[in-house]
């Protein structure tokens, strides 16, 4: 709670006895929202809160941003369509499922573009801003008929909201403040708790007037109230009292904390979509735990300065997209190189090149594997939860300085900007990395002591006495002294290599989901695992059998692999990347290019391990990989 | 400080260090290397001041310079070519208490890594950078540098350097928060030793180009100002670097306040002869270290900061 948050609550609120008219509740396990204007009218905000204000009031909560690349793309086009779908179940939900039952619009070409990518379900409630059908701009009310006539072939459900008008009772410019409004009306329809979301509001607005808190409260009530006496449905989403306390949080904001709790004090990172928010969350409140969030000037320099640090004694972290990736690439070799314990994330997005920079991609799972020239072994996993998010982080720095390996850590736009409640994490000590152990070691202590068996060896740094060393880029021996000949360079790949291979016989066989035989296994890897898992029970409901395995690790790849795999007649990676179609024209088995992880575990499994993936920008949806299934069952699926 | 939460420090005060205890491989530059003058000079800095060698870190890039690090024994890092300067500041930012040199040669610092040298100036992170200029790509066999001479032929430009070099100097000088920025020649020993010396005891980034002799490909940029005094000039200032009877021998003087950073700009173009001194010091600019640095906390002290924190994401 902060300073600002009013200590009483004198807003008359509506009283819920005098209504007149019949209120009727629609009570349902599941149910999707979205809230979509355009582009700077607050939908985000709009919908952070409603999302965490749901997770609060104890539901299942899983939201994914609907970003435009831009920050102001012309209004009341579909192409400044900006929001969230926030969708609320009594158990935990693990994606974004399917279709949009409730929209809150404001405007109707934003719908639109909802519409157009069959966001919506058939019968969906929409709530939409009325001061465009009957605009004083002649152009305007012909888009708004247009717009209609579109969406006419669906039997979606209009209910007219006077955002404008009503909103004026208090804010000049409603285009700053309807948000507030919209808010309000969701409160009202999901039964949410005011006071929970006026703590919220102070929250967030903390740096900001009391007079800016006050417009956005008296905004609240007032969609509230508007709603109160104008609508006639609630939807009432059944909670289960939670057993544990629980958080909620995004996973950019998860890494931030994980990082923390892994006791990390330098995040050196360069700005990047969508993986600086991540950054913006951590500069925020490191510095309150000794460290700090250092700005380099390029993402060359954010990952140098983090190899620097760790180099020194401290580990650091450096956080990413695609084209920074890329650009790290030398002095992530360099890390591996020189045995610098070193974590890097990736919250990936659609590439190549620039891509799509607000948008989901599994497009990096290759280039974070392969990137480096030469043989380059390091560790790549990839967390599937928000919770997963937070926890990964002092696993990656255990593993980096255990191993003294480069650790990445691939997330996504999808989980990092999607709210979703978990466990609060029971912190402990021992997450936290030590101080520096500046103890002398015996003079002549070779900074690289391979144990020939394990390829591991003691790391030694400055300022232990007799421990003095250079570490080179370059070729060199247990003494770090640069060395050409073939048994120096072989001897070197071969320890850097070897420690990997001991670190994967320290994981853990994956665990299948579903049977572990049938006629099909899904693999997937990384925030697809909710949509998978979802899907494939779907599907096991219909009978089918198919069942699924989510990889964590990607690189080792986690053992039995090919044991498990040869359970199921037919194998099948759904992912967030580009492969051909096996229909396309010119596209032969030969010269198909496949999904990533399919082309990975083809290679170390020697399975015909097939794939379906789409690159739509947006998470998968249940339904279509349901589809997929389908289509892809080995002995065919009757529809 | 940090040292407080750094295990075993502050062991030995009573430890003398020779030269030797700094001497590390054998060097492999060419004979008549300037690179050589460098290193000499470099560990009689290290002996004077006493540094504890394990408490001493020299970075570089990549090139002939770069093998700088290998040749001492105190703690190195030799990375990849232009990027010697962020893994310096990695190291010094956490760990304040080392002391931090970079070595970089002409390509290292003013073509690949120039982002890095304009920003560690702005930085003015507490590091000793030394610039090891001989005008040519020599590790890899006579390319053009940024401060190849108009004219010169390389390899790569076989009928002479296409444009006008550019000035480090200059350019370091127009940078916002250069603290330290002087110019010395690997021919006059002493000069050289005063200058890092001086650096090395200014708080901030120290910015020394060192005009640097390269016996393979380079040797006529300098020749002549070895041999002859009068095509060489130093700035003297009781403020600047201390000239121990050199002005016995180099004739051309001129009185700079290094205080002065419009006159250092100006002094900083070129006139005819190698201008050798302190163009600029200004200790009183924050470095990156001090400006970020924060209290450091036990694990128990996060853990009751990371509940709080958490505390707001409370369902």
């Amino acid at each position: 709670m902060t300073a600002t948050t009013p200590a009483s609550e004198t807003e008359a609120l509506p009283d819920k006895g005098a209504k007149k008219r019949d209120i009727e509740i629609i009570r349902v396990k599941d149910y999707t929202t979205e809230v979509v204007t355009d582009s700077g009218e607050g939908a985000q905000k709009c919908s952070q809160i409603f999302a965490s204000v749901s997770a609060k009031s104890g539901n299942g909560v899983w939201s994914v941003e609907i970003i435009p690349a831009e920050i102001q793309p012309p209004a009341r086009t579909p192409a400044s369509a900006s929001g969230n779908r926030i969708r609320i179940a009594t158990e935990a939900v693990t994606n974004w499922g399917d279709s949009a039952n409730l929209v809150m619009a404001f405007n109707e070409q934003v719908l639109l573009a909802r519409h157009r990518m069959d966001a919506l379900a058939e019968d969906a409630v929409i709530l939409i801003e009325d001061m465009w059908k009957n605009h004083d701009d002649p152009d305007i009310r012909k888009e708004w008929e247009e717009a209609m006539e579109e969406m006419s072939h669906r039997s979606y459900q209009f209910v007219l909201v006077p955002m404008e008008e009503e909103c004026l009772k208090i804010v000049e410019n409603p285009r700053k403040g309807k948000n507030m409004f919209a808010l309000g009306i969701l409160a009202w329809i999901y039964s949410r708790d005011l006071a929970k979301i006026r703590e919220i509001i102070a929250e967030l607005f903390k740096r900001k007037s009391k007079e800016i808190y006050d417009n956005n409260v008296a905004l609240l009530d007032l969609g509230y109230k508007w709603a109160d006496e104008n609508l006639d449905f609630k939807i009432d989403i059944p909670t289960i009292e939670s057993e544990v306390p629980r958080v909620v949080m995004n996973g950019n904001q998860a890494i931030g904390f994980g990082a923390i709790a892994a006791g990390m004090e330098l995040c050196s990172m360069y700005p990047i979509t969508p993986a600086t928010s991540a950054s913006h969350h951590l500069g925020d409140i490191i510095e309150k735990f000794g460290g700090i969030v250092h700005q380099a000037e390029d993402e060359i320099a954010a990952v140098g300065v983090a190899i620097g640090a760790s180099f020194a004694g401290k580990v650091a972290f450096t956080i990413t997209s695609g084209p920074g990736l890329a650009l790290k690439t030398e002095f992530i070799g360099l890390a591996i190189m020189t045995e610098m314990p070193l974590v890097v994330v990736d919250v990936q997005r659609g590439g190549p090149a620039t891509g799509l920079p607000t948008k989901v991609e599994q497009g990096d799972l290759l280039a974070s594997i392969f990137g480096q020239p030469g043989d380059a072994p390091h560790v790549v996993f990839a967390p599937a939860t928000m919770e997963e998010c937070f926890l990964c982080m002092t696993t990656a720095r255990r593993i980096a300085e255990a191993f003294r390996c480069v650790v990445m850590v691939l997330t996504d736009a999808n989980l990092a900007t999607g709210q979703q409640p978990f466990p609060r994490p029971d912190l402990k000590s021992e997450w936290m990395a030590a101080p520096p152990d500046l103890m002398a070691v015996p003079e002549g202590t070779l900074p690289y002591d391979w144990d020939s068996q394990l390829g591991l060896s003691q790391r030694v740094i400055p300022g232990q006495p007799g421990g003095m060393h250079v570490v080179t880029g370059l070729s060199h021996d247990e003494n770090s002294k640069i060395g050409y000949s073939p048994e120096v360079h072989e001897r070197g790949c071969q320890m850097r290599a070897r420690k990997m291979a001991v670190f994967q016989q320290t994981l853990k066989r994956p665990e299948v989901h579903g049977d572990d035989s049938g006629d099909l296994l899904v693999v997937g890897w990384g925030s697809t695992w909710g949509a998978i898992e979802e899907a494939v029970d779907r599907a096991r409901d219909d009978g089918l059998k198919v069942s699924s395995l989510q990889l964590r690790f990607l690189s080792p790849l986690e053992p039995g692999l090919k044991d498990i795999f040869s359970k199921f007649k037919k194998v099948m990676t759904v992912e967030i990347s580009y492969s051909d179609d096996p229909n396309d024209p010119f596209i032969t088995d030969e010269n198909r290019r496949r999904g990533q992880l399919s082309w990975l575990l083809r290679a170390q499994t020697l399975v015909d391990v097939d794939c379906w993936t789409r690159v739509p920008g947006q998470p998968l949806r249940p339904m279509n990989i349901l589809q997929a299934i389908r289509d892809h069952m080995p002995n065919g699926v009757k529809k | 400080m940090t040292e407080c939460s750094l295990l075993g420090c502050g062991q030995d005060e009573d430890q003398y260090y020779s030269i030797q205890d700094y001497e590390g491989g054998i060097p492999r530059w060419c004979p008549g290397c300037g690179d050589l003058a460098v290193l000499t000079a470099v560990e009689k800095l290290l002996e004077a001041e006493q540094l504890a060698p394990e408490k001493t870190v020299f970075v570089s890039g990549i090139g002939c310079s770069s093998r700088f690090p290998h040749y001492l024994k105190t703690y190195g890092f030799h990375g990849l070519h232009g990027r010697a300067l962020p893994v310096a500041t990695g190291v010094k930012l956490r760990r304040p208490d080392l002391h931090v040199f970079a070595v970089m040669g002409d390509g290292d610092c003013c073509s690949i890594g120039a982002a890095h040298w304009i920003h560690t100036t702005r930085y003015n992170t507490n590091i000793v950078a030394l610039l090891l200029d001989n005008g040519v790509y020599g590790l890899t066999k006579n390319q053009t540098s940024p401060t190849s001479p108009e004219g010169y032929p390389s390899n790569t430009q076989p009928r002479g350097a296409v444009l006008r070099p550019m000035n480090p100097i200059a350019t370091t000088l127009g940078v916002t928060n250069a603290s330290f920025v002087a110019q010395t020649g690997d021919w006059i020993p002493d000069h050289l030793y005063e200058t890092i010396s001086a650096g090395f005891r200014h708080k901030g980034f120290a910015f020394i180009r060192i005009l640097q002799r390269c016996p393979q490909y380079t040797t006529p940029l300098f020749d002549e100002a070895v041999r002859n005094p009068d095509l060489v000039e130093f700035m003297v200032h009781p403020n600047g670097i201390p000239m121990n009877g050199l002005e016995q021998i180099y004739k051309h003087q001129i009185p700079h306040d290094p205080s002065d950073l419009d006159n250092g700009r100006r002094l900083a173009e070129p006139d005819g002869r190698f201008r050798l001194g302190l163009f600029y010091h200004n200790d009183s600019i924050p470095c990156l270290e001090e400006v970020r640095q924060q209290p450091l906390r036990t694990a128990e002290e996060k853990i009751e900061l990371l509940n709080a924190e958490l505390d707001r994401y409370a369902v």
